[in-house]
């Protein structure tokens, strides 16, 4: 993942109030090796049964309305970046999968009506320094939220374990 | 400036003499709630390399998601959480059997007037109905108030609910919640702060107004509050020893939206298959045929919830090929059911009664479903493959709506058996 929060890569749009069941059923929660997780991302979301096998490395997801709603389950986060998807773009976000997001060091923006300026297959630059989404293949170029403050500084270390350990070291 | 609940209980936990939205505070919680996903959590705070939890008065640790263990690895994760409250000297553990978080919580004393309280589910704004801040986070950063005994948030917009009126026979809380998830949208209080008010809310019991709070995370809410009375005191009293000084929003506070609901007309509410806000009133989803009827959980598991079904449900037999699970919130409301003799009018009708839990509601075990059925639940949530199969049906409504329903076989409206 880039530290410098700047990605290109193929979209895949899917629509609104994505849950977390649809990103990662309940049914696996007992699995803790990210690598298992991965297999089972986006699973329940329609039409996405074969995302696992299709996603390449870098690829974007672009999302409607409340993505992540439901469970506080960490899951939902880690099936994503596991399966190196470098960052997620949503119309809005459910607060504790954005909590997630930010604790994990998984880069997320809002945009406003980003999935009908979107579609699957759609090459995208963005830059989650200045909020700004390029669709190269469209030719048109959007402005979503940018990161900053302490949720930049929690992204930049990597996410809340890297800032607290660097916190913890600069304390010693 | 008048500041909202919100507001007031953040800036005091911050130390500040106001805050604004938006704003990101770093504050002491009065409480940290975890369940069965505390051995997760425990494996990330040993990797952030602290020896000890930095402040052990504050875990409170419930184990309700899959009890008594359905699998070897459901009993060594409840095993790996012993061993962690041992080795940390976690006092307010509450092992199998004592029932779901967010009600064993309020019984023991742990959810009071202005706390704040960070819970790692994602229906912890539950205890907002003892006048507390109480949001759901995840499991690192759970690790990471365990490591440090402080969290970062950001102090939220807030919409104040009013709601007036006369609230109809058949007509409960959970038809209000429905009513207004249905109309704010499943995402219509995204990061917000919900503010419960108005007389229908005076009125009700601290049970009714748990089903407003719990429902709030349901409209994408980071809490929601009904602010402290006499009922909340009263209910309160000989839970706790601890202090605590009640908060309150300032009559001039500032909202973001205040929203009124006048119930007199409202009719019994259900949210159908896959999201909780699709929502119709009952009378246009009568009829569609039940295989399980569901009423428990931390929505609507109380006594009042047992009681209203003892009521429809007493003397007569559920329907055929129809079967009702019936899910106690915890052993207290469980020991109240059987003082009452509820239970036993629920056993005999045909129920099956359920240890106290979480049990099918997120489908892991006790009562999943199979392909093509449907359940009529009083859960909070209908997601698609939520009680363990994809291919089944779910719809939410009252207490008195499942049982109701339980007894024909079919979705009812329970104004007719009332």
């Amino acid at each position: 993942m880039s530290k410098e929060f700047v990605f290109r890569g193929r979209a895949w749009v899917v629509g609104d109030d994505i849950d977390t069941d649809m990103i990662y059923h309940g049914s696996y929660l007992p699995l803790t090796d990210p690598k298992e997780m991965a297999k089972h991302a986006l699973e329940y979301v329609p039409g996405m049964e074969d995302f696992v096998e299709r996603v390449q490395p870098g690829d974007i997801l672009v999302t409607g309305k409340n993505f992540g709603c439901g469970s506080s389950r960490e899951h939902a986060v880690i099936t994503l970046q596991y399966n190196d998807v470098a960052a997620v773009i949503a119309e809005s976000f459910s607060r504790i999968f954005y909590r997630n997001a930010v604790n994990l060091g998984f880069p997320i923006l809002e945009v406003p009506d980003i999935t009908e300026e979107v579609e699957t297959g759609d090459e995208l630059e963005i830059d989650a320094n200045t909020g700004r989404i390029r669709n190269v293949t469209k030719g048109i170029e959007v402005r979503g939220t940018s990161l900053s403050g302490l949720e930049k500084e929690i992204m930049t270390a990597g996410g809340l374990f890297g800032y607290l350990k660097a916190e913890l070291q600069a304390e010693e | 400036m008048g500041q909202t609940f919100a507001q007031k209980i953040l800036a005091r936990k911050a130390g500040l003499e106001e805050v604004e939205p938006g704003q990101i505070v770093t504050v002491q919680p009065d409480k940290l709630l975890t369940h069965d996903n505390t051995a997760a959590i425990a494996k990330i705070f040993r990797e952030i390399g602290v020896e000890r939890v930095a402040r052990p008065e504050i875990n409170v640790i419930v184990l309700d998601h899959v009890v008594p263990a359905a699998t070897e690895g459901h009993a060594t994760n409840h095993q790996q959480i012993r061993r962690f409250v041992e080795e940390q000297g976690i006092t307010h553990f509450y092992d199998v059997g004592e029932g779901i978080c967010h009600q064993v919580l309020p019984e023991k004393g742990h959810a009071l007037p202005g706390y704040l309280i960070v819970g790692s589910d994602s229906h912890t704004p539950t205890h907002g109905a003892f006048g507390a801040f109480a949001a759901g986070i995840g499991r690192t950063e759970a690790a990471s108030v365990m490591a440090t005994g402080e969290i970062w948030l950001m102090v939220p917009h807030s919409f104040r609910v009013v709601v007036k009126g006369g609230l109809p026979k058949g007509v409960y809380s959970k038809d209000i919640v429905l009513y207004i998830i249905g109309d704010l949208g499943a995402d219509g209080a995204d990061y917000r702060s919900v503010e419960f008010a108005g007389p229908v809310v005076e009125e009700m019991s601290i049970a009714s107004r748990m089903v407003l709070c719990n429902m709030a995370a349901e409209m994408g809410a980071k809490a929601g509050v009904v602010e402290p009375d006499e009922k909340t005191r009263s209910w309160l009293t000989g839970r706790t020893s601890a202090d605590f000084q009640e908060v309150f929003a300032d009559p001039d506070a500032t909202y973001e939206r205040v929203i009124e609901y006048d119930v007199t007309e409202l009719d019994p509410q259900v949210a159908r298959p896959h999201t909780v806000d699709n929502m119709v009133p009952i009378t246009e989803v009568a009829g569609i045929r039940i295989d399980q009827a569901f009423i428990g959980t931390c929505t609507n598991g109380r006594l009042e919830d047992f009681r209203v079904a003892a009521r429809i449900l007493r003397g007569r037999r559920i329907a055929p090929n129809t079967r009702l699970l019936i899910l106690p919130a915890s052993r207290e409301v469980l020991l109240a059911a059987l003082a009452d003799g509820i239970i036993a009018d629920l056993v005999t009708a045909g129920a099956v009664v359920l240890n106290p839990g979480c049990g099918p509601c997120l489908g892991a075990h006790q009562g999943v479903m199979a392909p093509g059925e449907v359940t009529l639940s009083t859960a909070n949530r209908n997601f698609k493959g939520r009680m363990g199969c994809k291919e089944a049906e779910i719809y939410l409504a009252s207490p008195a709506a499942v049982a109701a329903s339980a007894l024909t076989g079919e979705i009812a409206d329970p104004r007719e058996f009332l």
